[in-house]
């Protein structure tokens, strides 16, 4: 009888080189992600004179400072240097690049999976956070700092300590125009944003297995803010059906191969987590970001914390919050005025995402102005196929190219100074999407509702209407 | 870069939870490159007013010589932008103490030669009491962990392998380069074991 084990011992030993004395693991990468933004890492390695080592296993993206107004945008210097600058790497190193007018340019967290990059059983590296998000495929993907990205360059390996496990039971059914954003939001807010620090998330139950692989993809994404490098999903039908035919996914026999590994990854019966946690996805509410960390956040339908009845630290740190967001203690966070909204992001920029802002939108107009920027180039399509665009356009919104866009505001995408943004992304932290923005976290719906009225609003209402 | 295991420089509190990276060095700074010199984007958006002054209060500005921070919980969290250490570092940050760290940051930080070292929310509160507004000179003993401001003496917590590392100032791609041999093992035996595993080219 072997001993009963989790999905991530079986990732973990999967890619363990050796273990040192001190209990690093040398684990071996196999897609290594590169954006603009790892100008540091080749400066490293090039000051070292050493090569990239697996440049087969290597794929660089432009998003971070990808102009989603193409022609306005690149005129700029500054963007322009870091575009130039990635495309120098990649021809030097002889790396495919996804650049900016090539058909599978988009956000290297919805690039991988898109493109079939992201498979099961992987190690998956990226100088970026988010890198969590590929987890939902049953893949060990995590975020690195520019030393790590110079070191998985140069060795295609990397030295990490296991992690401990965590286990996130989501069950029951999520009501009408709830979304895998409120469930993250939910948790983070439950457990704080480092709640899950030092953990790898296996997200299970039967609300996880009801989830689109788009939805997969939120969960596992907002992990890193609750704390956790790692989300996890065990791949299943669902996985299998969103990856077969994918550009670089495995073809005929290799696809049959791939198949009958991928059926083992999955935690055994008997395992046991360092943490079990346990959510109601029924009583979950749409839910939104007062603050200015993702731990801030309620159902749309209550009012904004009061540090009166909090503990002194954690009084003072609402106090803040509340302070820079202009917000007051007891309102009611529903019916706060926005003055702008963006769709978009690694974490809902997706086509289900677009889907369901647009089914608020469809026959309604924003009242104030908004942006979207689809996750990848081939988001975009898909969507103008089915007519979203046209829905976003005709309700007054802008629709752009694909990117990071006002997610982290580097190609110059930014909400304003005091300027209040309904946003889809994942942080609200401050100044986030430009010096003194104003950012409120929620799901595409309801940043398609708070559009359609102008201020912070309970989409279900809408629904309702029988326009969605 | 090079090792250390004790560390004798000025303490100051600051106190905020949760200060992400991008508050560490807002994204727009991020292009430059790192032989410029990342100290003054440290944390500009606190330190600094919409005009570019210095606000007088803010901790930095009251201590440019401090070297030692006390911060509050889930320091560095965020951001996987390695230059929020290059602007602690460059500003001569040489250790955070705090009750957690954002785990990426808080590897970023030993790469880099800048201690993240845990410390219990008990001692933290004691740290930051004992504190106050101004800077204390302050003794960091990387070897024995532990960390003392005048006669208040608090253990912290560190990674045995990231206390090495600092200790040795050891860079990674030196080590891996010794395990070159059963990294090509690895490589050949996932060739044969899981050929899926690698990318179809381009058609
Ligand atoms: S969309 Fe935002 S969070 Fe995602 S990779 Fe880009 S900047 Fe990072």
């Amino acid at each position: 009888m072997t001993v009963p084990r989790t999905l991530l011992d079986k990732l973990w030993s999967a890619h363990e080189i050796l273990v040192r004395a001190d209990g690093s693991s040398l684990l071996w990468v196999d897609r290594h992600l590169v954006h603009e933004g790892s100008h540091h890492a080749f400066a490293r390695i090039e000051s070292r004179g050493l090569p990239v080592a697996e440049p087969e296993l290597t794929f660089a993206v432009v998003d971070h400072y990808a102009p989603t107004r193409r022609l306005a945008q690149i005129a700029d210097p500054q963007i322009s240097y870091m575009v130039e600058n990635l495309r120098n790497n990649a021809t030097k190193h002889e790396l495919r690049l996804f650049d900016l007018d090539d058909p599978g340019q988009g956000i290297v967290h919805v690039v991988g999976p898109e493109q079939g990059l992201t498979l099961p059983g992987l190690l998956i590296n990226c100088g970026d956070s988010h890198t969590s998000t590929h987890g939902a495929f049953g893949a060990l993907a995590f975020g690195i700092g520019a030393t790590e990205v110079a070191h998985v360059l140069a060795t295609q390996t990397i030295w990490q300590r296991k992690p401990k496990a965590m286990r996130m039971h989501i069950d029951g059914k999520l009501g009408p125009g709830v979304s895998a954003k409120d469930i993250a939001l939910n948790w983070i807010a439950g457990l704080g944003a480092d709640g899950a620090q030092g953990h790898a998330i296996e997200y299970a139950g039967s609300t996880v297995r009801e989830l689109s692989m788009e939805g997969r993809m939120t969960l596992c994404n907002l992990s890193i803010e609750g704390g956790a490098r790692f989300g996890l999903i065990a791949p299943d039908e669902t996985t299998f059906l969103y990856l077969e035919g994918r550009p670089h996914a495995p073809r005929n026999e290799a696809w049959d191969a791939a198949r009958k590994a991928w059926v083992h990854l999955h935690t055994d019966a008997e395992a046991e987590f360092d943490r079990d946690i346990h959510i109601d996805a029924d009583k979950i509410a749409p839910t939104v970001t007062w603050g200015t960390s993702p731990e801030q956040a309620i159902p749309v339908t209550s009012t904004i914390p009061d540090p009166k009845a909090l503990a002194n630290g954690e009084a003072e740190a609402v106090r803040d919050s509340l302070d820079y967001m202009h917000l007051s203690a007891g309102d009611p966070i529903e019916g706060t005025p926005v003055d702008q909204v963006f769709l978009g992001s690694c974490t809902n920029g997706r086509i289900e995402d677009l889907r369901s802002a647009a089914a608020v939108l469809i026959d309604r107009k924003a009242k104030v102005p908004g942006l979207v920027s689809p996750g990848s180039a081939q988001v975009k399509a898909q969507a103008e196929q089915e007519g979203l665009d046209r829905i976003f356009i005709e309700a007054g919104l802008e629709w752009a190219a694909a990117g990071c866009s006002m997610c982290v505001g580097m190609n110059g995408d930014v909400v304003g100074p005091g300027k209040r943004c309904a946003s889809s992304t994942n942080r609200n932290f401050r100044g986030r999407q430009g010096p003194g923005a104003l950012t409120h976290l929620m799901s595409p719906a309801m940043v398609a509702a708070a559009a359609v009225t102008g201020t912070i609003t309970d989409v279900r209402p809408l629904l309702k209407g029988g326009k969605a | 870069m090079p090792g250390w295991s004790r560390h004798d420089g000025h303490a100051i509190a600051f106190p905020l939870h949760n200060v992400d990276t991008d508050q560490l060095i807002p994204s727009r700074f991020m292009s430059t490159p790192r032989s410029q010199g990342y100290a003054r984007f440290l944390l500009h958006d606190l330190r600094k007013d919409a005009a570019g002054e210095d606000h007088p209060h803010f901790p930095l500005n009251r201590h440019r010589h401090a070297s030692i921070l006390i911060a509050g919980r889930n320091f560095g969290s965020g951001s996987s932008r390695e230059a929020a250490v290059y602007a602690l570092v460059d500003a001569g940050i040489k250790a955070v103490f705090a009750p957690s760290f954002g785990d990426i940051f808080a590897g970023n930080a030993v790469n880099n030669g800048l201690l993240p070292a845990c410390v219990s929310d008990d001692d933290f509160n004691l740290l930051i009491r004992s504190l106050g507004d101004g800077a204390e000179l302050a003794m960091v003993a990387l070897d024995r962990g532990q960390f003392s401001i005048g006669n208040v003496q608090v253990p912290f917590a560190l990674d045995p392998s990231w206390r090495k590392k600092l200790i040795n100032g050891w860079d990674d791609i030196d080590l891996t380069m010794q395990h070159l041999a059963d990294i090509e093992r690895h490589r050949t035996k996932l060739k044969q074991t899981a050929p899926w595993s690698r990318p179809v080219a381009d058609v």
